[in-house]
């Protein structure tokens, strides 16, 4: 048996699932809760949630602000053209680049970041397609004592499965 | 409260993607139809020359411009409300935030292709393009133009990714869902979601940022638009008033083509259990809002023109107010601010079929608008010598309603391909009103157990 996972209908029982495998020595980062939407207001649902993304953002952001000041002045010095009076490399023109190329930076690695932390570091192979029919999976993938699992598992309103 | 109550809701949704009527085919066949119609046309406007269109000295920009401005404007619809809605947190956007941020993708799509369009040898269109090449044609950042690019390309990354990242797990879910093709193709387009909860913390932090970073590109994007005209020394473009104006004008339009999106949706896919009176109601008040908002802009305008009392501007002021232009423009006024002031300040009117109408009108009324900023002013130059007329040929209106074709065309592929509604974000929202039945407090998991009621259930 590589995994046990019950099904629940309810997320007050997943929660009870969650709470249970606890108490039975599991650490939190070997319970796997999978659902078909998120639950915000269960304590289940913000394990894992601190994430460094917001501040990733904002230095993309500010990076991508920085090179494209740069980088726009170095390109308007290196061919000046000199057009209606303007100074070659204005401030008030460029300001518009720069504001769009440090919103693109930021949008950029919030996609990077979601990819890297939520599809290519996302480990474990749990998983049941009656979650997409709204059950809600709360399982353990190294099964050590799978009869203690089972019956943290075992509760009114769920399903327990093993693979 | 059983999770498996949501399974007719996610069968309803699923059934499009499933089964295909007549309907879609007759529609696909339809707007195919007139796409390569104006397909057919452009390609004639290529092989015999820019001399196909209407576009005459003075008026080089007609009515290609006149839509893009207008797409871009429509492209209002989608990113930047369901951007405000989802940071407000508005509970009634549920349903309404996939539908708006697809015409946003689609109007941008096809408002960029104007420019190119617009353009005497489009093959050459990578010119306009800001890099330095060996030609010695180096790009000119100062150019409006190049800012054009930079913004539009930027909304368009985000508003795509915006649209397509909310839809992975409704991907998953159609997986889970098929078998043979359909199984290989969503379980591709899923990127092996599973929904851990890690999962969900990760969508959702993406997505508020994303929420937060678009809305000032949204609002810059149009600005840029405005400023092509701004920038210039044209009678009536030369005015500090056009960004927010232009920004006002496209929310205004964005949110009509929201309307009409989502009422042939509801009676196509029979959403009418999902799309409610609510939700058009709620559009309504939004719509009128900015009906208000733009007539409020276009008095300023008008006003300050009308006291400047310069030559050259008076000249475009009197040629809309009265000239030949002016059927145009009070069929704008009674499309963008009467009908819609009758119809939705009235709280009998302001249902589905007042909505629509009022929706319809103001599309009609914000092309005109397009229409009467660019070409009246290039008629009437500084210098009476340079004035002219523009009248649009068969090629460029052939052109123009392929356009409206291909999203007609577009949606309906989206909408056979795609769950039109995000159901996850429906089954969050069901849940999220659970405090109202009173679960709250006979669940002691909840975090807000304790709370009189979640601010969605308030909204």
């Amino acid at each position: 048996m590589s995994a046990i996972y019950g099904l629940y209908s309810d997320p007050n029982v997943a929660q009870v699932a969650v709470n249970n495998l606890r108490a039975a020595g599991v650490p939190d980062a070997d319970i796997t809760v999978i659902s078909s939407e998120p639950f915000e207001h269960f304590e289940f649902g913000h394990r894992d949630a601190r994430t460094a993304m917001p501040w990733i953002a904002t230095a993309a952001g500010a990076a991508g602000m920085v090179a494209t000041y740069y980088l726009l002045g170095l390109s308007q010095h290196a061919w000046p053209l000199v057009t209606s009076g303007m100074p070659v490399a204005p401030l008030w023109t460029n300001l518009i680049i720069i504001f769009e190329m440090t919103m693109l930076s930021a949008i950029a690695a919030t996609v990077i970041t979601l990819i890297v932390t939520a599809f290519i570091g996302e480990r474990g192979t749990l998983y049941d397609p009656e979650v997409s029919d709204g059950y809600i999976l709360v399982g353990v993938e190294k099964t050590g004592d799978a009869g203690k699992l089972e019956s943290a598992l075992k509760i009114d309103g769920g399903r327990v499965k093993s693979i | 409260m059983n999770r498996t109550l949501t399974k007719p809701f996610t069968d309803d949704m699923v059934r499009p993607v499933m089964s295909t009527t007549v309907w879609f085919w007759a529609i696909v066949l339809a707007t195919g139809t007139v796409v390569a119609s104006g397909a057919a046309a452009w390609g004639y406007q290529l092989w015999y020359g820019i001399g196909l269109s209407g576009k005459r000295w003075p008026g080089f920009w007609a009515l290609y411009l006149t839509n893009f401005v207008f797409w871009i404007g429509i492209s209002h619809a989608g990113t930047l409300i369901s951007a405000i809605l989802r940071l407000v947190n508005a509970g009634w956007r549920r349903p309404v935030t996939r539908v708006a941020e697809v015409i946003t993708v689609f109007a941008l799509m096809i408002g960029a292709m104007f420019p190119i369009i617009h353009l005497g040898r489009p093959w050459l269109a990578f010119w306009l393009f800001p890099y330095p090449s060996a030609r010695e044609i180096w790009p000119n950042f100062r150019s409006p133009l190049a800012w054009d690019f930079f913004a539009i390309n930027t909304y368009l990354t985000g508003s795509v990714l915006f649209l397509l990242l909310p839809m992975i797990p409704d991907f998953a879910l159609v997986r889970d869902r098929s078998t043979g093709w359909r199984r290989k193709f969503y379980g591709a387009l899923s990127f092996g979601w599973r929904g851990t909860t890690r999962q969900w913390n990760r969508l959702e932090s993406a997505m508020q940022i994303m929420a937060i970073a678009i809305l000032p590109v949204a609002v810059s994007v149009h600005t840029i638009v405005s400023f092509d005209f701004s920038m210039a020394n044209v009678p009536m473009w030369h005015s500090t008033i056009f960004g927010p104006y232009f920004v006002a004008g496209a929310i205004f339009s964005g949110i009509a083509a929201l309307i009409l999106a989502m009422a042939a949706l509801r009676k196509a896919l029979h959403l009418e259990k999902y799309l409610l009176p609510l939700h058009f109601e709620n559009l309504g008040k939004l719509l009128l809002l900015m009906s208000i908002l733009w007539g409020y802009f276009v008095f300023n305008e008008r006003l300050t023109v009308w006291y400047g009392n310069e030559h050259h501007e008076m000249a475009v002021f009197w040629a809309t107010q009265r000239g030949q232009y002016a059927p145009l423009y009070w069929t704008m006024v009674i499309c963008n601010f009467i009908i819609p002031i009758a119809l939705l300040s009235n709280p009998y009117t302001r249902n589905i079929i007042g909505c629509v109408v009022a929706s319809f009108g103001v599309v009609i009324g914000m092309w005109l608008e397009r229409f009467l900023i660019i070409v009246p002013s290039l008629a009437h130059k500084a210098l009476p010598y340079s004035w002219g007329t523009y009248t649009p040929t068969p090629v460029e209106l052939m052109i123009m309603a392929a356009t409206f074709a291909a999203m007609i065309l577009l949606y309906a592929l989206f909408a056979k391909f795609v769950p039109i509604i995000a159901i996850w974000e429906m089954k969050a929202g069901d849940f999220a009103h659970a405090p109202r039945q009173g679960l709250a407090a006979a669940d002691p998991h909840r975090i807000d157990a304790a709370a009189p009621a979640s601010p969605e259930a308030a909204s």
